[in-house]
């Protein structure tokens, strides 16, 4: 399976990224520098953590207008998989093939630890490999992570089941004390109509491997690979 | 040329935590009666531009694509001849 992993400048995770991808799941694994305006013939996409830009204006605000952004709107748009993964989430939101946006976290911090996660649909592309329901142990590194957008499409997330982890405590139940951010609902991560577009702003490529005595996030890596080999996911086109 | 000032705040209705705090510092200051502070962004823009409509235009166009996020923040301008013209 093919992968492009787009560097921005300030990205600080495409490597991780790669690493996980190219050393533990032998993938291959392309880095993309933002000013392309080509990905190549690719199976997915991802747009890593970091600070794009600084963070200049709002997070992900400057990114989403990268010349490589135009590709990956129109390969997200023929069905191929965007995994976006915490300033990769903001910049998808940003960019509008999510909806939403994110604000400061309440606690005005950045938070850089642990947190319980939901899974709460693990019928999508990229979470197949776990149980619905089941919890999960991720980190997370971010000072904007609470998810913000407006009652009728926070409905719509709700009732198409696009909200696809939540922030709850080690036993599984979704409370206000579980949320490190103020995020809308606990959301830690949702994917567009669709179900080809997933935003988190958990880090599931920094706990990929037994060597870092978490490999939960490895089999959200591990459900995309099932899901684009068995056909599952759609064949986007690539130019 | 134009100059013009843009305002970008959060919506109201959406918890400003930094403006909590920093109402919270005054008030340990001794400022008593400070009900609320919203933070935002002010915007000061030059436009190679002398026409008050244009100029207009290309501010409100610049704030729905890239200045404000529409979803979380408002936006209003003025321009620095016409202090009273505002949109958001």
């Amino acid at each position: 399976m093919k992968w492009g992993i787009i560097v921005f400048p300030g990205s600080n995770c495409d490597r991780d990224c790669a690493h996980v991808l190219a050393d533990v799941l032998d993938q291959d694994v392309n880095l993309i520098w933002h000013g392309d305006a080509s990905l190549g013939k690719l199976d997915a996409v991802i747009l890593p953590g970091g600070f794009s830009y600084g963070d200049y204006l709002r997070t992900g605000a400057i990114a989403q207008l990268s010349p490589i952004m135009h590709t990956v709107q129109e390969f997200a748009r023929t069905g191929g998989l965007v995994l976006g993964i915490c300033n990769g989430f903001q910049i998808l939101l940003e960019a509008g093939l999510l909806p939403g946006a994110m604000l400061p976290n309440v606690g005005l911090s950045f938070i850089c630890e642990d947190v319980h996660v939901k899974v709460e649909n693990a019928e999508t592309p990229f979470t197949r490999h776990y149980e619905s329901g089941q919890v999960i142990r991720l980190p997370i590194a971010h000072a904007e992570g609470n998810y913000h957008t407006d009652p009728v499409t926070l409905a719509a997330l709700q009732a198409n089941a696009q909200i696809v982890f939540r922030y709850c405590r080690a036993d599984g139940t979704v409370t206000e004390q579980a949320n490190p951010n103020g995020s809308l609902d606990n959301i830690a991560g949702l994917r567009n109509a669709a179900g080809n577009v997933l935003g988190l702003m958990p880090h599931p490529e920094r706990c990929a491997e037994a060597l870092l005595n978490n490999e939960d996030g490895q089999l959200l890596f591990r459900s995309m690979i099932d899901a684009t080999m068995s056909g599952q996911a759609e064949k986007p086109a690539t130019s | 040329m134009i100059r013009a000032r843009i305002h970008v705040t959060l919506k109201s209705g959406i918890l400003d935590p930094q403006g909590r705090a920093i109402r919270q510092s005054l008030e340990t200051l001794g400022f008593a009666g400070v009900k609320d502070i919203r933070v935002g962004k002010l915007l000061e823009i030059e436009l190679n531009q002398d026409d008050p409509a244009e100029a207009e235009a290309q501010l409100k166009a610049m704030c729905e694509t890239l200045l404000a996020n529409t979803v979380i923040e408002e936006y209003r301008y003025e321009l620095e001849s016409h202090p009273s013209r505002h949109s958001s």
